[in-house]
């Protein structure tokens, strides 16, 4: 409490010396369509460009125009930023940063290299990777994997100010991009396999001082909930909303993390992320809805006060973290024009909410494989409103531990994962990369020691049986009608995020190294690269001097590189099945490098 | 445990050409049941195959705990990810306890070319109480005795495997 009242302070002196809020600049650098200002293409995550140098009439023609070695291997996932005549490019650990001046060949002007503990390789769950650097009032705001928080001087690389955002001895540790807000710097973590507890804590731009943190689970007032005024589905969450929902004080040690992407609505100066999985992934550890884990939270950017919640899995049985992005956009619904908020999850729902109460509207099914539940319940006076009807075949809960449960869909892993979807105001469809694999899951008792892994699960993937094969689509999707308007199917699962341009294109990567280039309409394929590694990171867009270009960085790795490098099996299918599954080291190896395309002279 | 290994090195020297070893060369032939698990003619855990494909209870324990503690870095089956080593292979590599010291204490290859850091996994007994077991299941992968996957058949948790877990669970 003593911070809270010093961060009090520390504002108001700052909304003194500086008027210039973060959000202008953000708003003013994502505005202009030459540059790639923040990892989401915009505020409100639509991974969306105006450029239309390149279309679909002459994506065909693409070549690569230069290209960028890292120095580093490992999972490369995010995108560089482009501010002016300047690139910014990180790596993952040792989140090496290099700023690159496209003004003289992208000659290197400056490079950090923080110092960091190499023992927080050790606690991060799923690789190395870290999602990309953030930009704000000339500030670049470095996340590192040990979770300090560095902001640097943009121009010359110089160190403003650090901060310490977590303990990586705990498990605590940090694979997400921040999210510049008006004078604050919002930032998320990682450890939901350490039984980490979640927070999302805002720093002040100006000197790195605490403003708020709001924890996932816990006590209202380390939540920075109101039980009267902060609602689920249109109705008060009330007093000890979290307390209530977990037996003891495993939520405590109840995860909750928030690793994924941020969005912001200036208008309705509303923050939105969603939390992940409860620890342990043994459901019958910790009974109860296990709120607000697996939860999308809308909160006040100034002082972390929660508007509303929407919990999409009531006590995962599954590990499907509900941290996947937020896109915002605007399409009408019966008849009027609403503020809408797009989440595809990992439980393989997708979700059309309005965002301004946290009305629910649409979610349906994303994979015709989803087979975990029947559906949610969208009956506002059903006594489950809101909930997903869970088949009881597909239960870990129900079997029990030390029960297998076989055939369930999607795996882990999820519809998809972090790889974030692309949205086109042209043509009003989400393009979304998914996974198509599915999992046996047998839970069983662990015990918690802080800093060792908290799981408590085996389990087995493979890809979604009875289907093309393959452990990816890429699909076009409605997110009014809640239909999948396309499908490609994919041999690995798309890992990779997607752009959408107003040239009618889209673009994404793949797990074997493949930029491709599909119509925005009816996706027929219209371009393909074999980029030098697998692709994990997500496409970008700029212009220079009157030439679009468009650039990913390969580097496989990530929880894709762990599960599919050797190819997966089905034990159920016994041993004829056993290499019948492609494996991803036979198409592709570790690297780092960044390729940009661009159309011939 | 260290002050072990001479003893176990010179008892190989002695004994290798005695015991029946497997194609490998490696020698995980089941010898002895202490009513918890087998062991082979070094007084080394190692894993019982039944002719029916039957796999014993820690090996298949060993199963479960590695597809929890150890395959979110090693891959699926022991096979290896884009960073991590393949264990099936580490296991046949490394004696019984150089492997036990790699999980307690830990391990790091940082340079120029890698960031490898194997945590220490001494304090925890989820891999601890484990070890054993995951010993036993790697070397079954490393000599192919169990494919991959989740093993079709296995033996049942004896009364004295129960025993012995949850002494150590709870110490």
């Amino acid at each position: 409490m003593k911070r809270w009242s010093l961060s009090v302070a520390a504002t108001l002196l700052v909304g003194v010396a500086a008027p210039a809020l973060a959000n202008d600049s953000v708003l003013t650098e994502t505005g202009n369509a030459k540059q790639w200002a923040i990892q989401t293409g915009d505020y409100a995550n639509t991974r969306y460009s105006e450029l239309d140098q390149i279309n679909k009439d002459n994506v065909g023609d693409l070549q690569v125009a230069w290209t960028f070695s890292t120095g580093v291997l490992r999972g490369h996932e995010g995108s560089p930023l482009v501010i002016g005549d300047m690139m910014y490019v990180h790596t993952p650990f040792p989140n090496t940063v290099y700023a690159l001046d496209l003004a003289q060949d992208g000659r290197i002007v400056w490079k950090y290299h923080p110092q960091q503990d190499p023992n927080v390789i050790g606690v991060m769950c799923c690789d190395t990777v870290y999602r990309g650097l953030a930009y704000a009032d000339g500030l670049l705001f470095l996340h590192q994997a040990d979770t300090t928080l560095v902001a640097l001087d943009a121009k010359t690389g110089e160190v403003k100010w650090s901060v310490v955002n977590g303990d990586p001895a705990k498990g605590e540790t940090n694979t997400t991009t921040v999210l510049p807000v008006k004078d604050k710097v919002i930032v998320g973590i990682s450890g939901g396999e350490f039984g980490v507890r979640g927070s999302v804590t805002a720093y002040n731009i100006a000197d790195g001082s605490l403003a708020w943190r709001a924890y996932s689970t816990g006590p209202d007032e380390e939540m920075l909930v109101d039980p009267e005024k902060t609602t689920h589905l249109g109705k008060p969450i009330g007093k000890d909303s979290s307390l209530n929902s977990w037996e003891g004080d495993q939520w405590t040690i109840g995860g909750g993390t928030t690793w994924g992407w941020y969005s912001y609505d200036p208008d309705l100066d509303l923050i939105y992320y969603g939390t992940g999985n409860p620890s342990t992934w043994n459901p019958s550890q910790r009974p109860g809805d296990n709120r607000w884990s697996m939860t999308i939270m809308a909160r006040d950017p100034d002082d972390g006060m929660a508007k509303w919640f929407y919990q999409m899995t009531p006590h995962d049985e599954w590990d499907f973290d509900g941290v996947n992005e937020n896109v915002l956009f605007e399409a009408e619904i019966d008849g009027t024009e609403r503020k809408l908020l797009f989440h595809p999850d990992r439980n393989g729902i997708a979700y059309t909410l309005d965002r301004e109460t946290g009305e629910l509207l649409v979610a349906e099914k994303y994979d015709p494989a989803v087979n975990w539940t029947t559906g949610v319940d969208m009956d506002p006076n059903s006594e489950t409103f809101g909930r997903p009807q869970v088949v009881a075949q597909y239960s870990t809960e129900q079997n029990g531990e030390d029960v297998n449960t076989t055939g369930i869909c999607p795996a882990a892993l999820g519809t998809k994962d972090q790889q974030p979807s692309a949205y086109s105001p042209k043509t009003g469809l989400m393009y979304v990369p998914t996974n198509h694999v599915c999992m046996d899951y047998e839970p069983f008792r662990v015990s918690y020691t802080a800093g060792q892994p908290y799981v408590g699960a085996t389990l087995s993937m493979f890809p979604a049986p009875n289907s093309h094969g393959g452990m990816g689509n890429f699909i076009a999707w409605d997110p009014v009608a809640g239909e999948i308007k396309w499908s490609l199917p994919e041999q690995f699962s798309v890992w990779s995020g997607a752009l959408a341009t107003a040239g009618d294109v889209v673009f994404y990567g793949t797990l074997e190294g493949y930029l491709k280039a599909v119509d925005a309409a009816t996706g027929n394929e219209l371009y393909k690269f074999k980029t030098p590694s697998g692709v994990i990171g997500n496409v970008f867009t700029y212009e220079r001097e009157g030439k679009q270009y468009v650039g990913v960085l390969s580097g496989v790795g990530g929880w894709a590189g762990i599960g599919l490098a050797a190819g997966l099996t089905n034990a159920t299918d016994g041993l004829g099945a056993v290499g019948g599954y492609a494996a991803l080291a036979d198409y592709t190896a570790l690297g780092g490098q960044l390729t940009v395309f661009a159309l011939p002279n | 445990m260290r002050s072990a290994a001479p003893l176990l090195a010179f008892a190989m020297l002695v004994a290798g050409a005695a015991f029946a070893q497997d194609s490998s060369g490696a020698n995980t032939e089941a010898v002895e049941d202490d009513g918890v698990r087998w062991f082979n003619s070094d007084g080394v855990p190692t894993f019982k195959i039944e002719a029916d494909g039957t796999v014993d209870w820690p090996t298949f324990s060993g199963y479960r705990r590695y597809h929890s503690e150890c395959h979110v870095c090693h891959g699926p089956d022991g096979e290896g990810s884009t960073y991590a080593p393949a264990l099936k292979a580490s296991a046949m590599r490394l004696d019984y306890y150089e492997f036990i010291e790699v999980v307690a204490s830990g391990r790091q290859v940082v340079n120029a070319a890698d960031n490898q850091v194997m945590p220490a996994f001494g304090t925890n007994p989820n891999v601890m109480c484990y070890l054993d077991d995951i010993w036993t299941y790697l070397r079954a992968r490393g000599v192919d005795a169990v494919p991959r996957g989740r093993p079709a058949k296995r033996a049942d948790k004896s009364e004295a495997y129960a025993e012995a877990e949850k002494a150590c669970m709870e110490s």
